[in-house]
């Protein structure tokens, strides 16, 4: 299309487009928009965890000179008056209704022109509580007369939770089931079996640019400011709350200053509109990192795993049993329930699989996605049992999973074959890079050295679509406007990437235009991986689309096959003078089949495979429990690599973030009271905890037949088997296993006492 | 309730005055009086970084700062630095190292590299991570941002040569 050729985009570690804008602080973020007369809200929250309301006082606040109105639901319900919302289950009110169900949960809301007046007035707001039992642990829950809820109310949009509808008596949000072959007729042939119980603890995402959202209601039509990861979701939730057509809500989303699974369904969005409806202004709330901690967190994980093996060592049945403490509000825990439960049996080839996977709802913040969406959890637990059962069994580990592995076409737990996943090229890519087979220093004197592996992966959100469009101006120039969110991930170069490369154009030149759905197409969401292969594989049929109206428009005007003029020139020809557009529109939604209903089975249950292995190196002082992490090797499979260094960075940055929920970060509740709740005291990796030798790659020469130039998905593929690489490798210093995470110095120095006979007392 | 102070100081090389509130940080004086967007506030405890800018060339965590003690100050902010229209050698640094992602907490990453560069001109990896503990990115650029030190190091003494 141009004279010159530009260089291949695809394999291109091309800058970010928004680089510049980045490094001057100059780039655009929800967090720094003031809209003229806008309103600052700032949020009372409850200080108990389960009780009924039997007032609140807001007279006070109220009275505060520059405050503008206090909020609670009372007001809320005049303009919206069926107040609740979710994505899986319409249980969350926007402000507390009658009951609060954790600690920190919105109960009022102080709107004043000045941030601080709102601050000094939320203070001066008091409630009166009837105290209820709490239910925080996801074990007790599951029998426990203390309810969270009193009736299940699924949103319609899941068609798989309709028969939970009106359930009550439970706090059983969802109960997944697969079952494959028969797990108890495998048991019974089994010449061993092993039986483990692994936790993972709560943690949460620490976007830097804490979650803000601005929203502007005006006369029947309403525009939402907001750091979403999917503007499209917003719009059809927040469209549902106010009984508004699609066309009257505009979400525009500009960058993100990070997400992690956070930023995703409804966060602060209903809560602002409301606001702004309440009071016939724009309003805005941006949380602080304190608060941050109450709007969404990860769900804590109890995984049972037991096993059968023949004597040889070969898996023969497997079940699973997983619990998932998903908070006081269900948000997308239902899917992570039942897409980390999917693969939670590892990616091993069982003829003999079961699987019982449960959501449950606690009165602890409510938790969602998370960077994985629940496979890291699984992982910890059956990457951890594995090497448990071969150190039992006497085989080497590495011989043990590759004996056991799922290969190229065989079917995974629910019937769908493995395809384009390089489970075992990853495990010899880490072998490889941790000289696994040259002799190892075990340390000593009080210093123990040990190393350890793991492999891992995970199903995709499936089916899901994106649409896309690429619109070439009359000089030739190309904007590409599409749902997807940049909150870091480089999504805005990697769709310019795949664009140029179909349209012959230098990506860099490409304008992307950000969410706004008054402009860009529909997309589900920027999560789960997803967003390389299906908008990667929409932007590249938008591209295609407009190829070929440039080749009608060059047979339309006569041109000989092969003229190649340049575009610009052709709509001069046809419209005489600088005028006129080609667009080009793309959409894809994967082939999926629905698993069936009672056994969880189906031919195509994900659209592609995440594939992630790892290996550890850790020194551990044995008189303190002190652990460093020396050498940190995390391989992915990321089919083709559009963009290698943003690649690099997304498998380094996960890793890192993985890293800290597994050494350091955990959520510590007293009396479900969170006791740790600001960077203070929950600790995120800092430059001092990156390992000194520390190495982060992908598979070479992977290829994702159905991806966008073979390319797959990338963002999460290392944090699945970090922490059980690192879990094996403590077990492989020490002799002692540790079952539950954060793997800290304290609870190396538990094990250790626990496994000479002296265990320390518990510490409530 | 709130008194106010007419405060004259020096913003990225310019003479300037704002009338600030007791309890006004720099990040909001920044970003409500100014409209810079650089220094931003993230944790609000001085625990991540996000917000530094220097004061008489002295890294300062701007939320934690009150704008009322700038009176006759040097303040310099990520939007002040590199010359006319050309990038800090540090700010290149950044782009060719990859060493961002969301770019949150570049500003204050910028910030303070300088500051550590000013310092220790040709410094090791130690002194790098020890002298940038304090400063948090949640996409955990760290590994790039290493990178981006020695480049930006090199690229100084170059200039200087
Ligand atoms: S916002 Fe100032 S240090 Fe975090
Ligand atoms: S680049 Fe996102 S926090 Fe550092």
């Amino acid at each position: 299309m141009t004279a010159t050729t530009p260089a291949p985009s695809i394999g291109r570690s091309l800058p970010r487009l928004e680089a510049r804008d980045k490094v001057t602080g100059r780039v655009e973020y929800v967090h720094h928009l003031r809209l003229p007369g806008m309103l600052y809200g700032k949020i009372f929250r409850s200080n108990v965890p389960h009780a009924r309301i039997k007032s609140i006082d807001t007279a006070a606040a109220a009275a505060l000179p520059g405050v503008y109105q206090v909020v609670t639901i009372e007001d809320i319900r005049k303009v919206i008056p069926h107040p609740y919302y979710g994505p899986a289950f319409h249980d969350q009110p926007i402000l507390a209704d009658g009951k609060v169900r954790f600690a920190g949960e919105p109960v009022a809301v102080v709107l004043a022109f000045d941030r601080k007046i709102a601050e000094d007035a939320v203070a001066l707001i008091t409630a009166e509580y009837e105290e209820l039992p709490g239910i925080f642990d996801e074990i007790e829950a599951m029998t426990s007369d203390v309810l969270v809820h009193d009736e299940l109310k699924p949103a319609s949009t899941f068609p798989d939770l309709q028969h939970l509808k009106g359930r009550k008596g439970t706090n059983i949000a969802l109960d997944y089931q697969l079952r494959r072959g028969d797990t108890e007729a495998g048991f019974a042939k089994a010449d061993h079996v092993f039986e483990h119980t692994f936790c993972s603890q709560q943690v949460m995402h620490i976007p830097m640019e804490p979650f803000v959202s601005v929203a502007d209601y005006q006369d029947g039509h309403l525009t939402l400011h907001t750091a979403s990861q999917g503007p499209s979701f917003v719009r059809i939730e927040i469209a549902r709350l106010l009984g508004l057509p699609e066309n009257r809500v505009r979400v525009k989303v500009p960058f993100l200053g990070g997400g992690f699974g956070g930023k995703l369904y409804i966060k602060l969005e209903a809560l602002v509109t409301a606001l702004s409806m309440v009071a016939q202004r724009p309003v805005k709330i941006s949380l602080t990192m304190e608060e941050q901690f109450y709007m969404v967190t990860r769900h804590p994980c109890h995984f049972t795993i037991k096993s059968g093996l023949t004597k040889e060592g070969k898996l023969i049945a497997r079940h699973c049993e997983v619990i998932w403490n998903g908070g006081a509000y269900a948000d997308i825990g239902p899917r992570v329930t039942q897409k980390a439960g999917f693969t939670s049996a590892g990616p091993y080839d069982i003829e003999n699989v079961s699987i019982n996977s449960y959501a449950v709802y606690t009165n602890r913040p409510p938790c969602g996605a998370l960077r994985g969406f629940g496979a890291p959890q699984t992982a910890w637990a059956y990457e951890s049992h594995t090497d448990m059962i071969a150190e039992a069994m006497g085989i080497d580990k590495v011989e043990f999973r590759r004996m056991n592995m799922l290969r190229e076409g065989r079917p995974q737990a629910s019937g769908t074959p493995l395809r384009d996943a390089e489970i075992e090229r990853s495990l010899d890519h880490i072998l490889d890079r941790m000289n696994w087979s040259l002799p190892f220093d075990r340390g000593s004197g009080t210093i123990k050295r040990g190393r350890g592996i793991a492999i891992g992966f995970k199903g995709i959100t499936a089916p899901t679509t994106s649409v896309a469009i690429v619109n070439l101006f009359a000089d030739g120039s190309c904007a590409l406007y599409i749902g997807t969110v940049d909150m870091g991930q480089g999504s805005d170069t990697v769709m310019a990437q795949i664009a140029g490369e179909v349209l012959n154009l230098d990506a860099a030149s490409i304008k992307v235009i950000h969410p706004d759905t008054d402009v860009t197409p529909y997309d589900m969401g920027t999560l789960g991986s997803r967003s390389t292969f299906h908008m990667g594989n929409a932007v590249k049929l938008a591209a295609q689309d407009a190829m070929g109206k440039i080749a009608d428009l060059a047979r339309e005007l006569g041109l000989p096959e092969g003229a190649n003029l340049p575009l610009a020139d052709m709509l001069r020809k046809k419209y005489g003078m600088q005028a006129g557009n080609i667009i080009g529109t793309g959409s894809f939604i994967p082939d999926y089949e629905k698993p069936d209903t009672t056994t969880g089975l189906t031919k195509k249950g994900t659209p592609f495979w995440g594939v992630g292995a790892a290996g550890a190196e850790v020194e551990i002082d044995i008189e303190t429990g002190a652990i460093k992490v020396t050498k940190l090797v995390n391989v992915a499979d990321v089919g083709t690599a559009i963009n290698p260094k943003a690649v690099q960075q997304q498998l380094s940055g996960a890793a890192i973030m993985q890293l800290g929920f597994t050494m350091t970060e955990n959520m510590v509740f007293r009396d479900g009271q969170l006791t740790n709740g600001s960077l203070a005291d929950y600790k995120i990796p800092t430059l001092l905890d990156i390992p000194r030798e520390f190495i982060n790659e992908h598979v070479p020469n992977a290829y994702d037949k159905d991806g966008p130039f073979g390319a797959k998905g990338a963002g999460e593929s290392t944090t699945i088997a970090l922490s059980p690489a690192i879990g094996n490798a403590v077990a492989d210093a020490l002799g002692v296993r540790i079952h539950d995470l954060p793997i800290t110095p304290e609870s190396i120095f538990r094990a250790l006492q626990a496994a000479k006979g002296t265990p320390l007392e518990d510490c409530a | 309730m709130s008194t106010t102070r007419t405060i004259r100081f020096t913003l990225n090389g310019r003479a300037v005055a704002a009338d600030v509130a007791a309890g006004e940080t720099i990040v909001d004086m920044l970003t409500l009086r100014f409209d810079l967007k650089g220094a931003r506030e993230s944790c609000g405890q001085g625990l991540c970084g996000c917000c530094t800018v220097t004061v008489d060339g002295m890294a300062v965590s701007g939320c934690l700062s009150m704008a009322w003690f700038l009176d006759g100050t040097s303040v310099e902010t990520i939007e002040g630095i590199g010359t006319g229209g050309a990038l800090d050698p540090v700010q290149e640094a950044f782009i060719e190292a990859g060493a961002f992602q969301c770019g949150f907490c570049t500003p204050g990453f910028i910030m303070m590299v300088r500051q550590l560069l000013d310092a220790h001109p040709d410094p090791d990896d130690e002194e790098v991570r020890h002298y940038l503990t304090g400063n948090l990115c949640r996409c955990s650029a760290y590994p790039e941002i290493l990178t981006a030190v020695k480049l930006a190091a090199a690229k100084r003494k170059k200039l200087a040569a």
